[in-house]
């Protein structure tokens, strides 16, 4: 357990993707079976025993501690895990007749079958074992709350590199494997072969598109490409099969593969022709696709309830046909597979499942101009939720990850408002010598007059050589330091003006605006403008307007 | 004559702690005509006074900083050493904070007060262990002073170090530590876990490591780290003052690990919250454990507390039934935080 507790600290603050990876398999390597099984399975959250609740963990360390005590400590640590692991009294013991710490598969294997009754008392006997490190890992995982930024994709990633195997390979037999993954470790390490996937209804990777440059166009020819919509909502791969019963299982998986068929129970009885559709999750009102923000009300949530079902409906659109009955159709030609799927949508007849049109386009003019307009274009009154259209080539497989050529995406014009930068913090990682995290304001009428108002935060966007200018600028007008975040000089004519593009707006009680937005970057660095010129907090509120008018509706 | 209380040996006063009868300040904050100092670290040690009483390597360390002319006139004194003046006796023992580090007791009748300064009960290869002195009155520093902090064994924070380094040799490890006690420590604690590699200072670290050197203390092949190229740096160990981590000076290493040597990376949020991807719990002041064991064990009846988190500890020593209240002393801070800004900015 100290051994994972030690990956998970080291993880928890490594901001670098390939230093993840490389800490991943370092403890795939170096620790035996079945401790990285459970290790594997603990960070793509495959691991399931009944949580421990918040309440038992205050209980445990109430008993042991002062009370004042462990309310000044919560206070300045602010995270209870981290509190009891770090205030845990040392066990009274003689040090040579302590028990060994409890390995991790220990801890797995003994809350898989532990009733609820004895938790306490063996939380207690672990907690007296291990070092603070391995207390705060244990807390974590027996409360469920691991939160350490890392996917599911790149534990699995970090496995088959064990292996100098594609990520893909162990994604496609993933969902036959279980803790802890002895067949796998086997196969990964050239002692067995490949375990088969057994599951009937597997997640397929994903392919994705490349974002277009206008300088990209020059070099497409537009007949060898089918463009299509592209809808703001969830894409997703609904997949159905028969186990070895020939009953239909049906599941839905998120772009990552991660198992949302639970979040859509009124999906599932529209998946009942064997098959994989990649497609897009909406929510439909009357025929109508509303937008992102009302699918958002379908989104993380633990409980569906029959009113959240009734009232937000929903739907799949569908763009792909990756497999048919038994037949894998990832290798043929997009072209041929639209035309599957056409059939297969004909003959599921579902009102929930529906085809996503093509745009019909002859050059690169037409289709800029159904871009443009996507409401006389064949979108109709579902205009607003098209998000752009995508390319796909006609002769493309389907390809995992993002192959290039093959599919483009390319989006409407973003909101794009002026803002002030206020605040500057460090980045991390590479960027951790650099300002690069920026929140920016607008302007709101205030008793005293015209004042800033934060309403986001961005860290992308800029350019290499922006970001090094707007580091320049930060470190030589900083009004006031505040910890690490440095207040950044912003008045009338003092100040650095941002370019910020976003997709949306809601509203948020959290933000002192009451608007917060999706995806901010920096789109621009206004040196030309003063920062008095920049955007009023009441053009945000008649944005926000036209898209909350939506959700009531 | 009625019977002395403790407030009139030591009483706090916006200089600092002074001592009427004795005519003199302990780590006063401002100049003063009789200055005692307890170590070398700049809030509690400043320039200006008119005499000086320290160690030598304190006295040592303020001429380094501050010039030959940091004080009206400077005396030494031994551990161990009695000097009276005035109405009390002050003796000077072993704080193990830092080379030449000192707790002060001042005895006057039958009253002895400790003045701890900053101390630690850990060991630490670069300094004289911390020597327990019995009295009626202690004065403590509370820096971690919560129940969170309990700093472990800093062998182990280097292996943690030192395994970084082995799985990632194309990368530079800079570790940031108080140019002042504690980036020795962590070198000293290298050599001793077998890491015999040159280490990189950054040039606000040469003079005062240096001077370690000359005290004795084994610190291996240690290289300014000014005019090294970046590929030259790949799989080296560079200590920092901790500003400089996160400073445009950092730019100059291959994809740098930022390490931090700090008792506060004990807590996550604290080290996230300065860009530490390899937090080391390596503390010079004392843990949790250290300074409840270290009050208990003076047998003090009195115990007052200062710089830190007073109020927990306060709180431990009154549910111990021993007097204690917290003293109102301003000016002094955790070194780590109170680093001075470093060269970097204008070397970059």
């Amino acid at each position: 357990m100290n051994r994972f507790a030690e990956l998970l600290d080291r993880l928890a603050y490594e901001p670098g993707r390939n230093n993840k990876l490389r800490l991943l398999s370092g403890y795939f390597r170096e620790v035996g079976d079945p401790d990285r099984g459970y290790a594997l399975a603990a960070l793509t959250g495959a691991l399931s025993f009944k949580h421990a609740k918040p309440g038992l963990i205050r209980d445990l360390i109430a008993a042991r501690t002062d009370e004042v005590l462990f309310g000044l400590s919560y206070d300045y640590v602010g995270d209870l895990s981290e509190t009891v692991a770090l205030m845990w009294p040392k066990a009274a013991m003689a040090a040579h007749n302590n028990p060994p710490p409890p390995t991790l598969t220990e801890v797995v294997t003994t809350l898989r079958t532990l009733g609820k009754s004895e938790l306490p008392k063996q939380l207690e006997r672990w907690l007296d074992e291990l070092d603070e490190t391995g207390r705060w890992a244990l807390l974590k995982l027996v409360t469920g709350a691991m939160r350490i930024g890392i996917s599911a994709r790149l534990a699995k990633t970090a496995a088959a590199a064990l292996g100098d195997k594609d990520p893909h390979e162990v994604e496609l037999i993933w969902p036959g494997l279980s803790p802890p993954y002895l067949d796998l470790f086997a196969w990964l390490e050239g002692r067995a072969d490949k375990p088969v996937n057994r599951d009937p209804a597997p997640f397929r990777p994903v392919m994705l598109a490349h974002a277009i440059e206008d300088s990209d166009f020059q070099n497409l020819d537009p007949a060898d490409y089918v463009a299509e919509w592209k809808w703001d909502g969830i894409r997703v791969q609904a997949v159905a099969g028969r186990d070895d019963h020939g009953q239909i299982a049906a599941r839905l998986y998120s772009r990552t593969g991660e198992d949302i068929t639970g979040s859509f129970p009124d999906l599932v009885p529209s998946l009942r022709l064997p098959g994989a559709i990649d497609g897009e999750l909406l929510v439909l009102r009357e025929g109508r696709v509303q937008s992102f923000n009302v699918l958002q009300q379908r989104l993380n949530r633990k409980v569906v309830s029959p009113k959240l079902v009734k009232e937000f409906p929903i739907h799949l659109r569908a763009y792909d046909l990756l497999g048919d009955d038994e037949s894998d159709l990832r290798e043929l030609p997009f072209a041929e597979r639209r035309e599957r799927l056409e059939r297969f949508i004909k003959k599921l007849d579902d009102p929930r499942i529906d085809l996503s049109p093509t745009v019909p386009f002859a050059s690169w003019d037409e289709l800029t101009a159904a871009r443009a307009d996507p409401a006389s274009a064949g979108a109709g009154e579902d205009a607003d939720a098209v998000e752009g259209v995508m390319l796909k080539r006609r002769d493309a497989p389907y390809l995992p990850g993002r192959p290039k050529g093959q599919w483009w995406k390319w989006k409407r014009d973003p909101h794009i408002i002026d803002a002030v930068l206020m605040y500057a913090q460090r980045g991390h990682g590479k960027r951790s010598s650099y300002y690069s995290d920026y929140t920016f304001g607008v302007w709101t009428e205030t008793e005293s007059g015209d004042e800033l108002v934060p309403v986001g935060k961005a860290y992308f966007g800029f350019t290499d050589e922006e970001l090094l200018q707007i580091d320049r600028f930060v470190r030589r007008n900083t009004t006031e330091k505040f910890g690490p975040v440095r207040h950044v000089v912003h008045e009338g004519d003092k100040g650095l003006v941002l370019e910020v593009a976003f997709e949306g707006l809601q509203r948020s009680p959290r933000h002192k605006s009451g608007v917060a937005m999706r995806f901010p970057r920096i789109s621009r660095l206004r040196w030309d403008k003063p920062p008095r010129e920049a955007d009023r907090l009441e053009t945000l509120e008649r944005m926000l307007k036209a898209e909350t008018t939506e959700i009531e509706a | 004559m009625t019977e002395m209380r403790p407030q009139d040996i030591l009483l706090p006063t916006a200089d600092g702690l002074c001592c009427k009868p004795g005519g003199f300040h302990i780590d006063p904050v401002r100049p003063v005509e009789r200055a005692l100092i307890t170590h070398g670290h700049s809030d509690h040690a400043r320039a200006g006074h008119g005499a000086v009483l320290a160690t030598q390597e304190t006295l040592d360390m303020m001429r380094l900083r501050y010039g030959e002319n940091f004080a009206g006139s400077t005396q030494a004194i031994s551990y161990g050493e009695e000097i009276r003046l005035g109405d009390v006796k002050v003796k000077f023992h072993p704080a193990g904070h830092v080379l030449g580090s000192a707790q002060i007791a001042v005895t006057a009748k039958d009253i002895c007060i400790v003045a701890s300064g900053d101390y630690k009960d850990a060991p630490d290869p670069t300094c004289v262990p911390f020597e327990l002195v019995p009295c009626d009155v202690f004065i403590t520093e509370a820096t971690f002073g919560l129940p969170v902090f309990r700093h472990g064994d800093a062998a182990d924070e280097v292996r943690k170090l030192l395994a970084s380094v082995a799985l990632f040799p194309e990368r530079a490890h800079l570790v940031g530590a108080y140019s002042l006690g504690k980036a020795q420590r962590v070198i000293a604690l290298l050599r001793q876990a077998g890491y015999d590699a040159p280490v990189y200072l950054h040039g606000a670290m040469e003079k005062i490591t240096y001077y370690y050197r000359s005290r004795g203390i084994a610190l291996g092949e240690l290289r300014p780290v000014a005019g090294m190229k970046r590929a030259q740096l790949a799989g080296t160990i560079t200590l920092a003052p901790p500003s400089a981590t996160s400073d445009i000076w950092a730019r100059r290493f291959p994809d740098p690990v930022t390490a931090f040597a700090s008792g506060w990376m004990r807590v996550r949020a604290r080290a996230r919250q300065g860009g530490v991807e390899l937090p080391l719990v390596i503390s010079d002041h004392a843990d949790w454990d250290g300074l409840t064991a270290t009050i208990a064990a003076t047998g003090a009846g009195e115990i007052w507390v200062t710089h830190g988190q007073e109020d927990a500890l306060v709180h431990w020593c009154k549910s111990r039934g021993l007097r204690a209240r917290p003293l109102d002393l301003v000016g002094y801070g955790d070194e780590d935080e109170h680093e001075p800004p470093a060269q970097g900015e204008a070397e970059a």
